[in-house]
C-alpha cells in the first residue's frame, strides 16, 4: 500500500495535438500532491495518464515512463485493468452506479475483482464508509440506491468505493468543484485523514484548497493556446504559495496571471 | 480552449461578467419598448401554437377514427357470427347469411411467428448495438450502422420472395434436424404441414427477425450510446474490463430502452403482411402448436381474403380480425413507449 510515483519525461498526444510536454516529477508516498494551473495546461491529462485512463479517448498516446515504486505502468506486459485496480480515481462529478445500492457501490470494485464472500464484503463496506466519514450518515439505509444521497455524500461514496479496493495511489480530479463549501470541507478533512494510508494526487482549480490539503504542489502552465502544457515547477506547498521559484507561478497564484 | 482560459480569469477581473450581468435582467424589465415587439412575437407564436396543437390533435383523431371505423364495421358481423369469434377454428366468411369465423388459429400463427422473430432478433440486435457503441472503431461504426438501418428500407415483398425462394431451401435441413432431434419438445414437434416443405412459422419467424432487426438495433444503439461517460469512467477506474463496464453501466442504463425497442419490433412483426402472405402456405389443417405449423396471420388472412370482399358482412368478418390486430399492436406499442420512458427516469 501507499506507493511512490515517479513520472519521467511524460509526453501526451491526442492525435496530432501535443497536449503535454516533458513532464517529470515525483509523487511521495503517504502525502498529498496537488496539481494546479490554468485550464488546458494538461494537469488533468497528466493525472489521467497515471492510471492509463486517457486510453479511453481514441487517439490518445503516451511517451515516457510512470513508475509505481519502480515498476513502469506502461511496460508492455502490464494490463491497464490491473493498473487501475492499484491506482484508484475519484472524478469531478460524483458517479455512483445509479442502479446499485449504497453497499453494492462501495464493494463494486471488490466484486469486479472476484470477491464473493458476503461477510467480507460487508466488513469492507463498513470499513470503507467509515474511512470516507460516511458510515454514520448511511448505515441505516445501505440498501437504498447510491443516487439517493446528496452531492457531497455521493462524492464521499465514490471515495469509499475507491478506497475499498485498497489502492496504492488515489487520484482525485477536481473532486470538490461541484460541491458546496460545507461538503468541500468534509472532503478536505477526509483527504487529510486518508493521506496517512494513501498516496494522493489531487487536481484542483481552487488554490486555497491546494494550500490547505497538499504537502507539495506542482504548477502547470502553457506558453500559449495550442502549445503543449508543461510543468513549471514542483515544490513544497508552503514554498510555492509564499516564495515560488518561477515568476509565472507567482503571477498565477497572486491572480496577476495572464 | 480560449473560452475556458477566460472564464478562469473571471474571479480576478470581473469586468466582462459585470458588464454582461446588468444588461441581462434589464431587458425584460423595460416595459415601454418591447411591448410592440412582443405583440408581433405573439401572433407568430399563436399561429405556431395552433399549427402544432392541430397536428397533434389530428393524429389522435385519426387513430380514434380508424378504431371507430373498425369497431362500427365489425359489430354487425360479430353479432351475426354463428360460432365463437375468439375460440373457433373455422373461417367461413364468404356467405353473408351463414358467417362462421373465429380467430384462434390466426392468433396462434401471428403470435408464434412474432415470438420466433423476437427470440432471434433480440440477442442479435443486442450484440450489434454493443459492438457498434462499445467495440467498433468509430470509422467502422457509422457505415455499419447505416447498413443495418438500410435493412428497414427493403420492401417487405422482397423479404417475402427472399424467404420463400432463397431461405426456405437453405434452412429446411435445419428445420428437419431440429424436428428429428428435438421433436420431443412440443415446439419442435411435427406441424400441420410436412416439416421439409418450409413455408411455416419457423421460416416466417426468421424473415421477420431480419425485418425487425433495424428497429430494435436503432433504439438499442441509441440508448447504449447515451450511457454517461462519467459512469463508464467510474467503472474503468475500479479496474473493470470492457465486458464488466458493459455489465455495470451500459446494461443498467440501456436495459429499458432495449426492451422497449424489442416491443416496437414486436409491434412491427405482428402487423407484417406481404412477406408472410408470400411465405406461409395456407392450410385448413388444425395447428399442432409447433413452430413447423403453417396457416395465416391476422394480416396475411385479410390480404388473402380480399377476393371475398363483395358484401358488408364478409368484410365485417375480416375487419373484426383487423380490429384485434389493431388493438394488440396498439397495446404492444404503448407498452414499448412506457418501458422506454422509464429508462429515462431510472437515471436520476
Amino acid at each position: 500500500m501507499a506507493k511512490r510515483l515517479d513520472i519521467q519525461d511524460l509526453n501526451l498526444h491526442y492525435g496530432k495535438f501535443h497536449a503535454v510536454q516533458d513532464v517529470s516529477l515525483q509523487v511521495h508516498a503517504r502525502g498529498v500532491t496537488a496539481f494546479i494551473g490554468p485550464s488546458g495546461c494538461g494537469k488533468s491529462t497528466v493525472l489521467r495518464a497515471l492510471n492509463r485512463m486517457h486510453e479511453v479517448i481514441a487517439g490518445a498516446r503516451v511517451e515516457g515512463k510512470v513508475l509505481l515504486d519502480g515498476e513502469d505502468v506502461y511496460a508492455s506486459n502490464v494490463d491497464p485493468v490491473q493498473v487501475r485496480r492499484t491506482i484508484g480515481m475519484v472524478f469531478q462529478r460524483a458517479n455512483p452506479f445509479p442502479t446499485m445500492s449504497i453497499r453494492d457501490n462501495v464493494v463494486a470494485g471488490l466484486k469486479l475483482a472476484g470477491e464473493k464472500n458476503k461477510k467480507h464484503l460487508d466488513e469492507v463496506a463498513e470499513r470503507s464508509l467509515r474511512s470516507a466519514n460516511l458510515w454514520e450518515e448511511v448505515k441505516d439505509r445501505l440498501n437504498k440506491p447510491g443516487g439517493s444521497l446528496s452531492g457531497g455524500q455521493q462524492q464521499r461514496l465514490c471515495i469509499a468505493r475507491a478506497v475499498a479496493v485498497q489502492p496504492d495511489v488515489l487520484l482525485m480530479d477536481e473532486p470538490c468543484s461541484a460541491l458546496d463549501p460545507i461538503s468541500t470541507l468534509a472532503i478536505e478533512d477526509l483527504i487529510a485523514e486518508l493521506k496517512k494510508d494513501y498516496t494522493i494526487v489531487i487536481v484542483t482549480h481552487n488554490m486555497q484548497q491546494a494550500a490547505r490539503v497538499s504537502d507539495q504542489t506542482a504548477f502547470f502552465n502553457l506558453r500559449a493556446v495550442g502549445e503543449p502544457g508543461q510543468l513549471v515547477e514542483i515544490e513544497e506547498t508552503g514554498k510555492i504559495f509564499s516564495n515560488p521559484n518561477q515568476k509565472a507561478t507567482e503571477d498565477y497564484i497572486s491572480g496577476r496571471f495572464g | 480552449m480560449t473560452d475556458s482560459t477566460k472564464s478562469e480569469r473571471h474571479p480576478a477581473d470581473a469586468e466582462p461578467g459585470a458588464a454582461a450581468a446588468p444588461s441581462g435582467p434589464q431587458d425584460p424589465k423595460t416595459p415601454a419598448e418591447p411591448r410592440s415587439d412582443s405583440k408581433v412575437v405573439r401572433i407568430g407564436d399563436r399561429v405556431f401554437h395552433s399549427v402544432a396543437t392541430g397536428s397533434g390533435v389530428f393524429v389522435i383523431a385519426l387513430i380514434a377514427a380508424i378504431g371507430l371505423f373498425l369497431l362500427i364495421r365489425a359489430i354487425p358481423s360479430l353479432q351475426a357470427n354463428e360460432v365463437s369469434f375468439l375460440f373457433s377454428r373455422e373461417w367461413q366468411a364468404g356467405d353473408p347469411d351463414n358467417l362462421r369465423f373465429g380467430i384462434i388459429d390466426l392468433a396462434w400463427i401471428t403470435v408464434a411467428s412474432s415470438l420466433v422473430a423476437l427470440v432471434l432478433a433480440m440477442p442479435t440486435a443486442f450484440g450489434i448495438s454493443l459492438f457498434l457503441t462499445q467495440y467498433a472503431p468509430r470509422s467502422l461504426a457509422r457505415p455499419f450502422a447505416y447498413v443495418v438501418d438500410l435493412l428497414a428500407a427493403v420492401p417487405s415483398v422482397i423479404y417475402g420472395l427472399w424467404g420463400f425462394l432463397v431461405l426456405t431451401p437453405v434452412i429446411s435441413p435445419v428445420a428437419v434436424w431440429l424436428n428429428t432431434n428435438l421433436g420431443w419438445i412440443p415446439l419442435f414437434a411435427d406441424g400441420n404441414i410436412p416439416v421439409g416443405t418450409g413455408s411455416n412459422v419457423f421460416v416466417a419467424g426468421i424473415v421477420l427477425a431480419v425485418m425487425i432487426l433495424p428497429i430494435i438495433t436503432g433504439v438499442t444503439r441509441e440508448v447504449f450510446e447515451r450511457t454517461p461517460t462519467v459512469q463508464i469512467e467510474g467503472a474503468l477506474a475500479l479496474g473493470a474490463t470492457k465486458w464488466e463496464v458493459v455489465r455495470t453501466t451500459v446494461w443498467p442504463f440501456g436495459r429499458n430502452g432495449f426492451i422497449g425497442g424489442s416491443m416496437l419490433g414486436l409491434g412491427r412483426a405482428l402487423g407484417e403482411t406481404v412477406a408472410l402472405t408470400v411465405i406461409l402456405s395456407a392450410t385448413q389443417e388444425a395447428p399442432s402448436y409447433s413452430i413447423f405449423d403453417a396457416g395465416a396471420t391476422f394480416a396475411s388472412k385479410i390480404a388473402l381474403g380480399s377476393a371475398e370482399f363483395n358484401n358488408n358482412m364478409t368484410v365485417g368478418a375480416y375487419i373484426s380480425a383487423g380490429l384485434v390486430l389493431f388493438v394488440t399492436t396498439f397495446a404492444v406499442n404503448a407498452l414499448a413507449r412506457w418501458i422506454e420512458g422509464r429508462s429515462g427516469k431510472g437515471k436520476e
